[in-house]
């Protein structure tokens, strides 16, 4: 049983693609190996910034042989069928074998394929994969053809066993697979000759090159947290960074060294953003002050001065970037101490936000309205909150964020406090971005969840109006996330409010801005509005749901450009879309929660469903319920009553909802059940008042026995014609009743 | 290190002599202002078609919102790239390289050098290529890399380029913090000169020239001309009517498409475009290059044979 070791040996490749690349090795390789019949023990693949390497062990020495038949025609058949046989056989007459059955004499193919060596199978296999390997990025170099991340130098693919090592013979656009490798670059640049997997990962060692990326990632964490500890200091963790830095050497060496005193003032996320994003250097804090007081570098050589010059010169280029970074800190500080965080904004103006919603000063001015709007509703002081929410994308103009967009609302947190405003609006600054994903913090200060609220329903219903709108695969607007980020919002701080008036209000927003800048006079106030719109004069977002009311989509758009007075034509989206939307997004979220999109379309078909706390308190209720023995069997006599209802209502063309009368009652079970009835409707209706679906489920639930002893015991569809309709009206009140908590109709099974 | 370079010059002229001695015409630099070393019809036009090449020179560039008044350490409106390239890439374009900076007195057996990922693409000359900006001790000291397209051509075969930003290098070599303090003549000369003796009014004048006074009116004006101009030449039929021969002026024309960016750049700087206008200034002047490189496909440099 050979073991397979392949090095593919290139130019430096991107540190972002090794890894992947390593494991596409492995999987076309191995994958390749097999369908063609070669079985393996076990694979294993390894990445450096010059190689891919792939080691199988335990490979079968050959294929084996392949003996096929395939029946054909009749020996008798005619001669274009036989003919048509050899064809697709690639055989001749006298090479088919004739066999004997019921019917007569049958022909038959033979195929035999031989077993075919490990070696031409490889040879094959690796070439196939280098010729359409998936990277994400490929070139062509020199006056070649052939496509790879970097130009490819060399291919080592030998097989080895007790015998030795043989070199696979194979060659690519004038690379022939060898047995030989180069150590590293400056330190054992010479060829190195190998003769299987360990023998390879320990010359390299030997040569400067430490193969396995996550044995360069312990290195250099190890050498870090150690010279660090060793001043009293430690190491900020950041793992994508010393992922993409393994990704950097091939022999790590850990170089510590000191920030210059004059940026120790910066702040931390400043020093640390631009080491890492420049420099990728770690940044060392003191844990005593929470200072960032050094900078480690990673190395990829030894040098006779033990790095001296190394560190010197990355010293150098910190300084230089950090003197920048400082003079950027301290210009946005003289802009702020000179004209305020407003000032900073000013140029906001100036900036599209996109070109058919406006400038960032238009979209900050329509977040600051609806900002305050929103802001009684989630316990904010609506001034606090439009303050806020105008200063919150200052810093978008500051030089500092120029230059690191990541920083974009922390340093506004940091300009916000620099220009005395109160500790809510800075923190505001920061947290309006967030929640960004599904696993980010959610604001919980009163004057961050309004602006991050307003802000991104400004957002959904801007692209909303403009009709750009997320569609499969395509989210460039990241709505989604916004959708997300308002339900997390929402939920999290629960939120009570009807989102239909405020995706309305966002809406109007836009309509006054699109208004605005098609240049017209803008008179369109709400007494105009219930003018021309033909319903009674209102608030815009009473305004709009009486429209919806009224009109279809069409004549909405037209009412909508009569009162703007824009083209109709630049009216598109619809709130209600945009709700639905929500709920879509709502619906994810909640069965990531590990409730059932059954019982949540249960509890979106009961009305006030834009009141996603609610909506969500009822959902989580309904579930557990659903879980309980009572639950779960109560499902299952309303749907007896509904279907037995559903039936008769359907046939007799009436609905029985008269109410039922207890005089007609004729057994004890049906009595009994009147009186459940009765108990549990007590008890629903001012649970429900309160909100508290709990206290109604349970209440329905003590309806089970009841239900189902009616069930057993009493006929609906009686004989006597008065009792019948008195059992129907009866199950209509069971209806009535689980209907009010939530539409048990839209519940599975 | 007593081979270590004295002065600014003084690296050059190794370069020179270093890529010079590996076979590269040496090239003076092109009579325009350009944004870069690539500019150079040696390297735009030079890298399409399929005949081989290799030429390295210093290109003076002009980047006019990079303009600090000769006060800031390391940026300038108007500095100088070396620009190498080689048609088809050696196989051993990368150890070459290495071997230049050894000549300028970068041992890299003392020093950490990488090359890191860094996909170069010009939007103005429709231009992109795969490599690396070399660092050496954390600093970006050139940029390597392998062209796949030029002026909407695929590159076959395929041209490497080198590009060393000049000043930032020196500095590093000759340990010096603020590029005007950097001796630009041997510091043992009679008349010794600093950058700052060469270039500190210049920056200060250019400076004040491409932030506030370059009129922009003229500009407007001179981009528009080059532009038509462009087109006009590319236009005229191949055969040149008085002396009856295939004269293609792909050249000239791309003088013009050089022009329109220079005067792109500049108006730029005096913060007169737009964020969505600078996308279609950016695709103007593509445009331009695009047809250049047509052109010159079409020309005897270019590969064309009749």
């Amino acid at each position: 049983m050979p073991d397979l070791l392949i090095e593919l040996f290139s130019e430096e490749i991107p540190a972002r693609m090794q890894v992947k690349a390593a494991e596409d090795l492995r999987r076309l390789v191995t994958d390749g190996l097999v369908e063609a019949g070669l079985t393996y023990a076990g694979a294993a693949a390894f990445s450096t910034p010059r190689r891919l390497v792939l080691s199988v062990n335990g490979l079968l020495a050959e294929s084996k042989p392949v003996r096929e038949e395939r029946k054909g025609p009749k020996a008798d058949a005619p001669e274009k069928a036989i003919e048509g046989f050899l064809r697709s056989t690639g055989l001749t007459r006298d090479q088919l074998v004739e066999r004997e059955d019921k019917k007569g004499t049958i022909l038959f193919a033979v195929i035999e394929k031989p077993g075919r060596t490990a070696a031409e199978i490889v040879a094959e296999v690796l070439e196939k994969a280098i010729r359409t390997f998936p990277w994400p990025k490929s070139m062509r170099w020199g006056a070649g053809s052939l496509r790879w991340v970097r130009p490819l130098h060399s291919i080592l693919c030998i097989l080895s066993d007790e015998a030795g090592a043989e070199v696979v013979p194979l060659e690519i656009d004038g690379i022939t697979a060898g047995k030989t490798t180069q150590g590293h670059r400056f330190m054992a640049p010479a060829q190195i000759a190998v003769s299987g997997f360990e023998d390879y990962e320990a010359k390299l060692k030997r040569a400067f090159v430490v193969l396995r990326a996550e044995e360069r990632a312990e290195l250099i964490w190890h050498d870090a947290t150690n010279q660090a500890f060793a001043q009293g200091l430690e190491v900020v963790e950041d793992r994508g960074l010393l992922a993409e830095v393994a990704g950097l050497v091939e022999w790590p060496v850990v170089l510590m060294g000191p920030i210059g005193e004059a940026f120790l003032d910066l702040p931390p996320e400043v020093l640390q953003t631009s080491m890492k994003e420049h420099q990728k250097f770690f940044s060392v804090r003191n844990p005593k002050t929470g200072r960032i007081e050094r900078f480690v570098t990673v190395a990829n050589i030894e040098t006779a001065d033990n790095g001296a010059t190394i560190l010197a010169g990355n010293g150098k280029v910190l300084s230089a970037r950090l003197s920048d970074a400082k003079f950027f800190w301290e210009n946005d500080l003289r802009t702020v101490a000179d004209e305020g965080l407003t000032g900073m904004a000013e140029g906001l103006a100036n900036v599209t936000f996109h070109n058919k919603l406006g400038s960032q000063a238009d979209r900050i001015a329509r977040i600051a309205a609806l900002a305050a709007e929103i802001a009684q509703r989630v316990g904010a002081d609506p001034d606090e909150a439009r303050k806020a929410a105008e200063v919150a994308k200052a810093d978008l103009q500051s030089e500092m964020v120029g230059e690191f967009p990541d920083l974009q609302g922390l340093m506004g947190r940091y300009y916000a406090k620099a220009a005395g405003l109160s500790d809510a609006v800075a923190a505001a600054c920061q947290e309006h971005y967030s929640p960004l994903g599904p696993s980010d913090d959610v604001p919980a200060a009163p004057v961050s969840v309004a602006v991050a609220l307003a802000d991104k329903i400004d957002t959904l219903t801007g692209f909303w109006v403009i009709n750009e709108k997320p569609t499969g695969s395509k989210d460039p607007f990241a709505l989604r996330r916004a959708g997300l980020g308002v339900i997390r919002l929402v939920l999290d701080n629960r939120v009570r409010f009807n989102l239909l008036k405020q995706l309305d209000s966002g809406e109007a927003g836009h309509y006054w801005d699109l208004a605005g800048r098609a240049g017209h006079e803008i008179e369109a106030d709400e007494e105009r509005a219930a003018k021309i719109l033909g319903v009674p004069h209102a608030d815009f977002s009473t305004i709009r749901s009486e429209m919806r009311s009224r009109y279809d989509e069409k004549e909405q758009s037209q009412r909508l450009a009569e009162l703007f007075d824009i083209p109709a034509a630049s009216i598109v989206g619809f709130v209600p879309d945009l709700l639905t939307f929500l709920h879509d997004r709502l619906k994810v979220f909640l069965k990531d929660q590990g409730i059932p999109h059954d019982v949540i379309d249960a509890c979106l078909a009961m009305p006030g469903n834009d009141d996603l706390t609610l909506l969500v308190k009822r959902a989580e209720a309904l579930a557990a319920f659903l879980k309980t023995d009572d639950g779960e069997n109560l499902l299952q006599g309303f749907k007896r009553a509904n279907n037995i209802l559903s039936q008769a209502e359907e046939k007799d063309g009436v609905e029985y909802s008269y109410g039922a009368d207890p005089k007609w009652a004729e057994m004890d079970e049906e009595k009994a059940l009147f009186t459940a009835l009765d108990a549990a409707e007590a008890a629903i209706k001012p649970a429900m008042e309160q909100e508290d679906f709990a206290a109604a489920m349970t209440a329905m639930a003590a309806l089970r026995a009841p239900i189902d002893a009616f069930f057993t015991a009493v006929q609906v569809n009686a004989e006597n014609s008065v009792l019948r309709r008195n059992r129907l009206n009866l199950l209509s009140r069971i209806r009535t009743i689980c209907l009010s908590v939530a539409d048990l109709t839209k519940l599975d099974g | 290190m007593s081979d270590a370079p004295r002065s600014f010059q003084e690296i050059i002229l190794r370069l020179q002599s270093y890529w010079a001695a590996r076979g590269c015409a040496v090239l003076q630099p092109y009579d325009m202002e350009v944004g870069a070393g690539t500019f150079h019809p040696a390297t735009t036009l030079r890298a399409l078609g399929t005949k081989a090449w290799a030429a390295a020179y210093v290109q003076p560039s002009r980047r006019p919102t990079d303009g600090r008044y000769g006060e800031n350490p390391n940026r300038l409106q108007h500095y100088y790239q070396y620009q190498v390239i080689i048609k088809p890439s050696p196989p051993d374009l990368q150890d070459l390289y290495l071997g230049s900076l050894k000549a300028i007195g970068i041992d890299a057996a003392m020093h950490d050098i990488r090359f890191v990922e860094d996909d170069w693409e010009s939007p103005t000359l429709g231009a992109w290529g795969l490599g690396w900006e070399v660092w050496c001790d954390g600093m970006e000291v050139s940029q390597f890399t392998y062209f796949q397209q030029v002026g909407g051509h695929d590159c076959h075969p395929v041209s490497g380029e080198l590009t060393y930003g000049l000043e930032r290098l020196a500095m590093y070599v000759l340990g010096v913090d603020h590029v005007m303090e950097m001796p630009f003549n041997d510091p043992q000369s009679p008349i010794p000169l600093k950058y700052g003796d060469v270039f500190r009014q210049t920056e200060e004048e250019y400076s004040r020239h491409n932030f506030d006074a370059a009129s922009t009116e003229a500009l407007l004006r001179h981009f528009e001309d080059a532009e038509a101009e462009c087109a006009r030449l590319l236009d005229a039929p191949a055969e040149d009517p008085k002396t009856g021969k295939r004269i293609i002026m792909a050249h000239p024309a791309y003088d013009q498409c050089i022009k329109a960016s220079h005067l792109f750049n500049l108006l730029d700087a005096r913060g007169v475009i737009s964020v969505t206008e600078r996308q279609a200034y950016i695709g103007r002047v593509r445009a331009l290059a695009k047809a250049c490189a047509d052109a010159f496909v079409q020309t005897e440099a270019g590969g064309w044979a009749a």
